[in-house]
């Protein structure tokens, strides 16, 4: 018996609207069960003073600090390398069999846990290249971590400028690289902003590249050199070694209310930038 | 007469495909060029062989020679960016770029090194008037090109290839999108026009030809087959092809 399309419609809308709706449920929940947890340890004590007896007592300062130091240095790192890395494949190399490794050899990388990354690290920048347990060490290879996915992001963003915008500037006696300049970079900047917050969020939860990178120490870091503990390896090591579950959520909590606010600043000044174009 | 153009047994190709067949054709300045012809008959590879724009698309090639004021403009070491300065275009769809309607107007002249406030401000003027614009935008100068209607888009391009003040206009069907109040506005402008520039008019449109070209060359299928001054075209054409599609039995 055929069914009338009317009823099929019905159907299909309740399976979107189901869809959305149990991951919304999931995302809410997760949030509500860190947050019941957390609040009530966090105060404005918990986050400006040191912790004390490895955490059962005490603040997170040093690890806040961590956490917006080792995020922003790997941003710092990857971000023009990445971006530069995308216009040249986009806009300087012809599509060639070279261009689709480069292209299949990033997707890859992308794809390689981190963990991995952290071992890369840890021979690479804290043992051959003797940088120790270090801020250093730490953003460099959360810097060589999140590189492909800036790379793949930007490039996307590029591709899908019009190519007649090109033609126009090109027409108006514009080289290549103002015509990236002035053009490209501008109107892909939006994708290209938004795998840079991907990847400061996956810097800011990273916890086994950090730790065999960047160390554990829980000490206020005085230069680059110095190890230093983030938010979320802090939370592990509470967790983990049974601790302090108290703070275990207070930290999850504090580290949760920090993505959230640098993605909604993001979008906000991503929509007035849109809205200054447009 | 000036010649601005000179094109000798033109070849054009496109990965293999030979677009345009042994093209020789002069083009006088300060002189409406019409160019008519059904679609895919290399009209607009023809345009965009003398900005040298067809050198984006992989796999075009040419052959022969163009001289633009007696100069090789495919020799090896020819200034290309120079040439676009000097070779302007309106393409067929307007393209505004995403930006205030003064910083598109002010983008060729910005590339060529101009900042002054004051010269940039003059250009703009200049060149909106040209294109019979500057009376509804001059109070919103500000806004974004993107909120123009399409008439006024086109005629934006028009007034940003002026303002980077070329020698040649090439324009790529540049009424094909718009309403007959727009396309008059345009073509008011480029009887203006042709006073200080060479213009070139790709158009699909014999009727337009007719209206403002002083010559018409008639394509078909990557020849050139006739070329005069545009009165004798359209009233005794030499060709029977010319004769045919002018009087719409084909095309």
């Amino acid at each position: 018996m055929r069914i009338h399309p009317r009823y099929v419609q019905y159907g299909a809308v309740t399976i979107l609207w189901g869809a959305t709706v149990i991951t919304l449920m999931i995302l809410i929940f997760i949030i509500v069960f860190i947050l019941e947890k957390g609040l009530p340890v966090l105060s404005l004590n918990f986050l400006t003073s040191n912790p004390e007896d490895l955490g059962r007592s005490g603040g997170i300062f040093p690890t806040l600090l961590g956490t917006v130091i080792l995020p922003l240095l790997a941003i710092i790192i990857a971000t023009p390398l990445g971006i530069f890395t995308s216009v040249y494949l986009t806009e300087y190399t012809k599509e060639t069999k070279a261009t689709k490794v480069i292209r299949f050899g990033t997707d890859c990388l992308a794809g390689i846990p981190s963990i991995i990354f952290g071992l890369f690290g840890y021979i690479f920048f804290v043992v051959t290249l003797g940088m120790g347990w270090s801020i250093l060490s730490g953003g460099l290879t959360l810097a060589v971590m999140v590189l492909p996915r800036i790379i793949r992001t930007s490039e996307e963003a590029i591709k899908a400028v019009p190519k007649s915008y090109r033609e126009v500037s090109f027409s108006l006696g514009a080289t290549k690289w103002q015509t990236v300049k002035k053009v490209i970079l501008p109107n892909a900047l939006p994708g290209i902003v938004t795998g840079i917050m991907l990847s400061i969020g996956r810097s800011i939860g990273e916890t086994a590249a950090v730790i065999f990178t960047a160390g554990s120490s829980l000490r206020i870091p005085s230069s680059l050199f110095d190890s230093t503990r983030t938010m979320a390896v802090h939370f592990y090591i509470l967790a983990r070694e049974g601790i302090s579950a108290e703070n275990a959520y207070g930290t999850a909590a504090t580290l949760i209310i920090a993505v959230l606010m640098v993605n909604l600043s993001a979008y906000w000044l991503m929509n007035r930038f849109i809205a200054k174009r447009s | 007469m000036n010649i601005k153009f000179h094109i000798e047994n033109l070849n054009f190709y496109f990965n293999k495909n030979k677009v345009l067949k042994e093209i020789n054709l002069d083009i006088p300045s300060n002189k409406i060029l019409g160019i008519i012809g059904p679609s895919s008959s290399g009209k607009t590879t023809f345009l965009r062989a003398l900005n040298r724009m067809n050198d984006l698309e992989s796999g075009s090639q040419m052959e022969g020679l163009i001289l633009l004021d007696d100069k090789d403009i495919y020799q090896q070491d020819y200034d290309v960016v120079g040439l676009r300065k000097k070779v302007g275009m309106v393409f067929a769809m307007p393209v505004p770029l995403p930006m205030s309607i003064y910083e598109n107007i002010v983008y060729g002249p910005r590339l060529s090194g101009i900042n002054d406030r004051k010269r940039l401000d003059v250009l703009v003027e200049k060149s909106l008037t040209a294109a019979y614009l500057w009376d509804e935008v001059k109070d919103r100068l500000k806004t974004s090109a993107m909120r123009l209607s399409g008439g006024q888009q086109q005629r934006l391009c028009l007034a940003r290839v002026l303002a980077m003040e070329p020698d040649v206009i090439l324009l790529d069907e540049p009424c094909s999108g718009l309403d007959p109040i727009s396309t008059s506005k345009i073509e008011d402008a480029l009887a203006e026009l042709k006073k200080e520039y060479t213009i070139i008019l790709v158009t699909n449109n014999t009727k337009q030809a007719a209206r403002v070209s002083d010559n018409t060359a008639f394509f078909l299928m990557g020849d050139l087959i006739e070329i005069g001054k545009t009165s004798q075209l359209f009233t005794a054409p030499n060709k029977t092809e010319t004769s045919d599609y002018i009087t719409g039995r084909f095309g």
